[in-house]
């Protein structure tokens, strides 16, 4: 019987945690599935997040270190200066990425780090119940905002993306989202850009994914991924910020 | 090469160099700062890595990068920025990677001042950081001393996979001595090879993940009993210390770094006055060596710790002498140096006193 599908190489057998109906594990399919396209899963390192990630070292079938809450993309430095030639990427949320680690992400990009990057924005902490993030939109409930973000007590959500594309390091950012088949395919795309920025050695590369939390948001997988598109996709327009990358044919 | 003179900051950074450190992160702060102005200079010339980080919390976690990827790798800060580090101190203790921290120790707590000071002792040997650790701490208190350790600090990092500090001050970094670096003085080691490193899987059938989170209670209390088997065999092997004239000591006088090379001219002082006065020195703070307090606790009459901090190691001394004898005190804080005057106005006292 011929093969007609299989799964990627680049994930394990291991189940994910993951809520149902939460996308984590459309875009680890993702990543997983561009590194093996790319052919570097036997030199990828990747650097698993502190945040609803957590567990990513479980998932992705390359060598894996965990970082502390925010580290990621200083741990990423780290490995990348032994290792300039192996592919080192980060997985991090928006608590992780936008909140307690910025610093890390800010200066790694002014550097021009030599690392991919891949963004999730779910617009709350998941891991830790749902409570604001810096991605949380204006009114949006969480348990530390019951009475929705407020942008006099909370100012307001932070757009990484069009933040970090200002910086000359960069080589790639795009913001992507994973509700429907069409964006999914696009997403993809752009994960695979980040990483070939990371291969032509352009610089830091970053694509931040427009994720769901039904769990959190008190929604149904569906109703969940209608929110991203019909409330997140407006403050978080999707699109290419930069990109500095050679041809590929 | 003969000796030559060198500054205590640039010394250790040679050491470190030569120890096979290629890869250094750190973050400018005084009274360390020759540090990441040599490595900054002399990192290239030897095809290593300089990087000057945003934050010691960048710096420490680029640390556990390198060294969870299986380099030699170092950061060197000072007091406040030992601070920010214990965050990361504790993840690499519980991922049990590698790597040589150096804490130029000054005034403290808060801003402090920029003097040297000996206010760090809790922070290093106890644990600064969350969760059960142990760090293996080392004193130096002459440049050479510290050139010597550098080198047996990594030796002993990878030995034991564990984070190894090299705790000096201000004044150990700042002075000028000369220092051999054709004849360091370090042991033997069976270093084990990095298999467990993050490079990329390469050939490998299974994957390297460096990790210290283990979600299961019954799993993480197994691991933690595996760290303390290091621990344990640390303890057993990595004491340190330097003994002078304790064989017929009435007072023995206890310091490390600094101060103990003040407290052995006062020593050398108190015996041309007739006082029978010993030193002992720790040179490992942790594990601390309690063996020569055993060896003299039933010779000695009581025990003098100094230190330029209001007390810190002195409790590891009682603990040692298990108040079989007195053990008294003497500190300065704040980066001033305790008096050879007091220390010999004290041994004065205490000998009068137990006659």
């Amino acid at each position: 019987m011929a093969v007609v599908f299989q799964k990627t190489k680049g994930l394990t057998d291991t189940p994910f945690h993951y809520c149902p109906g939460c996308t984590h594990g459309i875009i680890h399919r993702l990543v997983a599935e561009v590194m093996e396209e790319l052919d570097v899963l036997d030199k990828a390192i990747g650097v698993a997040p502190v945040g609803c990630a957590v567990f990513a070292y479980d998932y992705f079938s390359c060598d894996m270190q965990e970082a502390a809450h925010g580290r990621a993309p200083a741990v990423a430095t780290g490995i990348k200066r032994v290792h300039p030639d192996k592919i080192v990427f980060t997985y991090q949320g928006d608590g992780d990425l936008a909140a307690i680690g910025t610093a890390e992400i800010v200066h790694a990009a002014a550097r021009g780090e030599n690392i991919t990057v891949i963004f999730v924005n779910n617009a709350n902490y998941g891991m830790t119940g749902g409570q604001m993030a810096p991605t949380t939109l204006i009114g949006q409930e969480t348990l530390t905002t019951p009475y929705g973000r407020k942008a006099e007590v909370n100012g307001y959500p932070i757009r990484m993306s069009e933040m970090l594309s200002t910086l000359e390091g960069v080589a790639y950012i795009e913001r992507v989202a994973v509700y429907d088949v069409k964006h999914v395919m696009q997403a993809k795309k752009a994960i695979k850009n980040a990483f070939l920025a990371q291969i032509q050695k352009k610089g830091f590369a970053m694509v931040e994914v427009l994720s769901s939390c039904p769990t959190n948001w008190g929604m149904t997988p569906v109703e969940a991924l209608n929110w991203i598109k019909d409330h997140m996709e407006p403050y978080y327009p999707l699109g290419v910020y930069k990109n500095t990358l050679e041809e590929v044919k | 090469m003969a000796k030559v003179l060198m500054k205590g900051n640039e010394a250790l950074a040679e050491a470190a160099i030569q120890a096979g450190c290629r890869h250094y992160f750190g973050y400018p702060i005084t009274p360390q700062n020759e540090v990441t102005a040599y490595m900054a200079k002399r990192m290239p010339e030897v095809g290593g890595v300089f990087l000057q980080a945003e934050s010691e919390v960048s710096a420490i976690n680029m640390v556990y990068g390198a060294g969870g990827a299986g380099a030699r790798v170092m950061t060197s800060t000072s007091s406040p920025g030992l601070s920010l580090m214990q965050e990361g101190i504790s993840y690499l203790a519980g991922a049990q990677v590698p790597c040589v921290i150096v804490n130029i120790m000054r005034g403290g707590p808060g801003l402090g001042d920029i003097q040297g000071a000996q206010g760090d002792y809790f922070q290093s040997t106890k644990g600064g950081g969350h969760g059960d650790y142990r760090l293996i701490v080392l004193a130096p208190s002459t440049i050479q001393e510290m050139a010597d350790l550098v080198q047996e600090a990594f030796d002993i990092a990878d030995e034991y996979r564990n984070p190894v500090v090299i705790l000096g001050d201000g004044m150990l970094g700042q002075m000028m001595e000369p220092v051999d670096f054709e004849n360091i003085q370090k042991r033997k080691r069976d270093i084990p090879e990095k298999t467990w490193a993050t490079t990329g899987r390469g050939n490998r059938e299974h994957r390297n993940i460096i990790n210290s989170l283990y979600i299961d209670p019954p799993v993480l209390e197994k691991y933690n009993y595996q760290l303390f088997e290091k621990y344990a065999k640390a303890e057993k092997n990595e004491v340190r210390y330097e003994m002078i004239n304790c064989e017929d000591a009435d007072v023995i006088l206890v310091a490390y770094g600094t101060i103990a090379r003040v407290a052995k001219n006062v020593m050398n002082i108190a015996r041309r006055e007739g006082y029978k006065v010993g030193l002992i020195r720790p040179i490992s703070l942790w594990p601390f060596p309690k063996e020569p307090f055993e060896k003299t606790v039933n010779t000695a009459k009581a025990y003098l710790t100094v230190e330029m901090s209001m007390g810190q190691m002195v409790e590891d001394v009682k603990l040692a002498v298990q108040f079989k004898k007195p053990v008294y005190f003497y500190g300065r804080p704040g980066g001033m140096i305790p008096e050879p005057s007091v220390m010999l106005e004290q041994i004065r006292k205490i000998a009068g006193g137990v006659k």
